[in-house]
């Protein structure tokens, strides 16, 4: 009955009417903040150990599922199939997903501590690191995090527009990510169809003239931070020749017998790639028409004009690094003094992911981008927890984030357990949290889609 | 198994149809433009809720959870490790559903029974670079058939206690 009034209220855009008479409901009335892997492994936890918890996950798009969503390549469907354990989540009927809700903006932190006996705020990272050199707000230079929500749909990278204009492209970072919107920029267009790569990016980049995507980074092939799967990638592409630096890999070769697992794979791969390519890779490598070219050792000092496109990037001034100490997984670089130019017409800035406070009252690290905790618990803020990226920095895939949720899970039951948090009294969660969400007006997307989760027709 | 995902509002809209196998064999992915591959076998999970027909084909597993309990479980022959886990409510996950997309269902195979199981792939190799607590003999449990030489096996889950927050730890990849 309260889907049909729903149903009507939406249409004709008027607040949302309820026919439960109590605001209250009993048991523990949990807040989870962020849909993706974090939230909704913590949810999972919560619902299966705490079998009179009722939790409401809010998240700023209109659709769940964070970065499994909006972050995984195109061409790695298989990651996504996490998607079908979060739906089985989202169905049980303690839990309810409200998306279009933004917290700050929407609902205050303040607000969700009244409404709800915990608060988890698992909204991850999702604005990215900037360099803070000269010339970086020169055009087509874009943060690779946008490259990649304009590719996989993400409300609000739509519009972006890349210029694939030009045929040299340099990525900043040697993360996966960096490997990822390289590997899109390179890969043959039927490749890319037969991908669920969105409509609008497909038509750009059948048109684009890319033929160079430079990976560049600031320290050397034994602190590169892309792993072997993605790596294998790359060097098997089709119609793509990788091209190494051959003196970035003095020293490697006798480092190698040092290195443990995992690091030693990626590290016997990355040498063979650059001393001594397989015949196979060779072979495919002589009639590519792209190239991937990894180049370490460099750190951007400026960005430069192009003398033919006003306003536009047409070079960065990098700055010759290289490694001070003992070679090692965790080595450090300083500047040599020396500097080089490489022309390029589109960058592509890819050297992390970064967290913002989202509401005033979150204690919050701006330099490591994490709010402020002590093992999940926000400092100065009992009933509030953080966990996932929010909470550990924006490192780690989704195995770390379900272990790290899974803890924070385990603390939070612990905790309702042995009343440090106090779930006797009553809260009213969502049915007062919509009232304060109309009241700021009509027409949300919210309630439809939780609908839609609860069908199952995804 | 047919499933659709929609990704999105209105733009990009995908259909999967995907096929899933058990272990090291083909997985069909395709979109609804293109023909179907279809794969003799088709296990989900489904194939490890049937009961073992007779007591041959019984195979007899312990999943020793991350504080040493043990779980006796009865399997069969065929059974993934990780689905039967699954079915006994066994702390595994299966973020990626054995299709080598994840490390949730990393776990050491104890004693000699390591020795019994099919060399690891490559890309099972690659995946393990990646998980936590990886240790000699890591395996990733979707990727482990059940057979009767395997009667006995024992597998543990690997611990989960490390402070995954910021303390100075080395970043991991992403």
């Amino acid at each position: 009955m309260r889907r049909a009034s729903t149903l009507c209220s939406l249409a004709k855009g008027a607040p949302l009417r309820f026919l439960s008479t109590s605001s209250a409901r009993q048991g523990p009335q949990v807040c989870v903040v962020g849909a993706g892997p974090a939230g909704f492994y913590v949810t999972q936890h919560l619902v299966k150990t705490l079998p009179d918890a009722n939790v409401d996950i809010y998240e700023k798009l209109p659709v769940p599922f964070g970065l499994v969503r909006f972050g995984v390549a195109p061409d790695h469907p298989e990651v996504k199939n996490v998607i079908n354990t979060f739906t089985k989540t989202a169905q049980n009927p303690r839990v309810r997903f409200v998306g279009n809700v933004s917290l700050g903006k929407d609902l205050s932190l303040q607000e969700l501590q009244r409404l709800y006996h915990a608060v988890i705020l698992t909204y991850g990272a999702e604005h990215d690191k900037s360099l803070g050199i000269p010339g970086e707000d020169l055009e087509n230079i874009l943060s690779a995090r946008r490259f990649v929500g304009w590719y996989n749909g993400q409300p609000g990278d739509e519009n972006l527009n890349p210029d694939l204009s030009t045929d040299t492209v340099a990525v900043l970072g040697q993360g996966n990510v960096a490997l990822d919107v390289a590997r899109v920029l390179l890969a043959p267009i039927d490749y890319l169809k037969s991908t669920d790569i969105t409509a609008h990016a497909l038509e750009a980049l059948s048109k684009s003239q890319v033929k160079r995507v430079m990976l560049i980074g600031r320290r050397g092939p034994v602190q590169a931070a892309f792993t072997i799967k993605e790596l294998r990638e790359m060097l098997k592409m089709e119609g793509c020749k990788s091209v190494f630096q051959q003196d970035d890999f003095k020293g490697v070769q006798e480092f190698l017998p040092s290195v443990a697992r995992p690091r030693k794979r990626l590290t016997e791969l990355l040498a063979q790639a650059a001393l001594d390519p397989k015949a196979e890779w060779l072979e495919a490598w002589k009639t590519a028409e792209r190239s991937f070219e990894p180049i370490f050792y460099r750190s951007p000092a400026a960005f430069l004009p192009s003398s033919s496109k006003a306003g536009t990037v047409g070079a960065i001034k990098l700055a010759v690094t290289e490694l001070h100490g003992e070679m090692s997984e965790t080595q450090g670089v300083k500047n040599t003094g020396a500097f080089e130019d490489v022309k390029c017409g589109l960058v592509l800035r890819s050297i992390g992911y970064k967290g913002l406070p989202a509401d005033p009252d979150i204690p919050f690290d701006s330099k490591s981008g994490v709010v402020i905790n002590s093992k999940g618990k926000v400092k100065g803020l009992p009933g509030v927890y953080c966990g996932g990226w929010l909470g550990t920095g924006p490192v780690g895939v989704i195995v770390n984030t379900m272990g790290n949720a899974f803890e924070l899970g385990r603390l939070i039951e612990g905790d309702i357990k042995d009343g440090t948090i106090n779930a006797t009294t009553a809260r009213p969660g969502y049915m007062e949290a919509a009232k304060i969400l109309d009241n700021k007006g009509p027409g949300r997307a919210r309630t439809a889609l939780a609908r839609m989760l609860k069908r199952g027709s995804q | 198994m047919i499933r659709r995902l929609a990704s999105g509002l209105s733009f990009a809209r995908i259909n999967y149809i995907k096929m899933h196998c058990s272990a090291d064999i083909l997985q069909a992915r395709t979109t609804l433009k293109h023909n179907f591959s279809i794969s003799s076998v088709h296990r989900n999970g489904e194939y490890e809720y049937q009961e073992p027909k007779s007591e041959d084909e019984v195979v007899n597993v312990i999943y020793v959870d991350k504080n040493g309990k043990e779980f006796p479980i009865r399997g069969k022959i065929g059974d993934n490790l990780m689905y039967l886990a699954h079915r006994h409510e066994i702390e595994m996950e299966g973020a990626c559903e054995a299709s080598l997309a994840c490390t949730t269902c990393h776990v050491y195979v104890l004693g000699e029974h390591k020795d019994l199981l099919p060399e690891a792939t490559e890309k099972e190799e690659d995946l393990l670079d990646l998980a936590p607590f990886l240790r000699e003999d890591s395996r990733l449990g979707c990727q482990i058939i059940l057979n009767k030489e395997l009667e006995g096996l024992r597998v543990q889950l690997p611990a989960a206690t490390r402070n995954f927050y910021i303390d100075g730890h080395k970043p991991k990849p992403h």
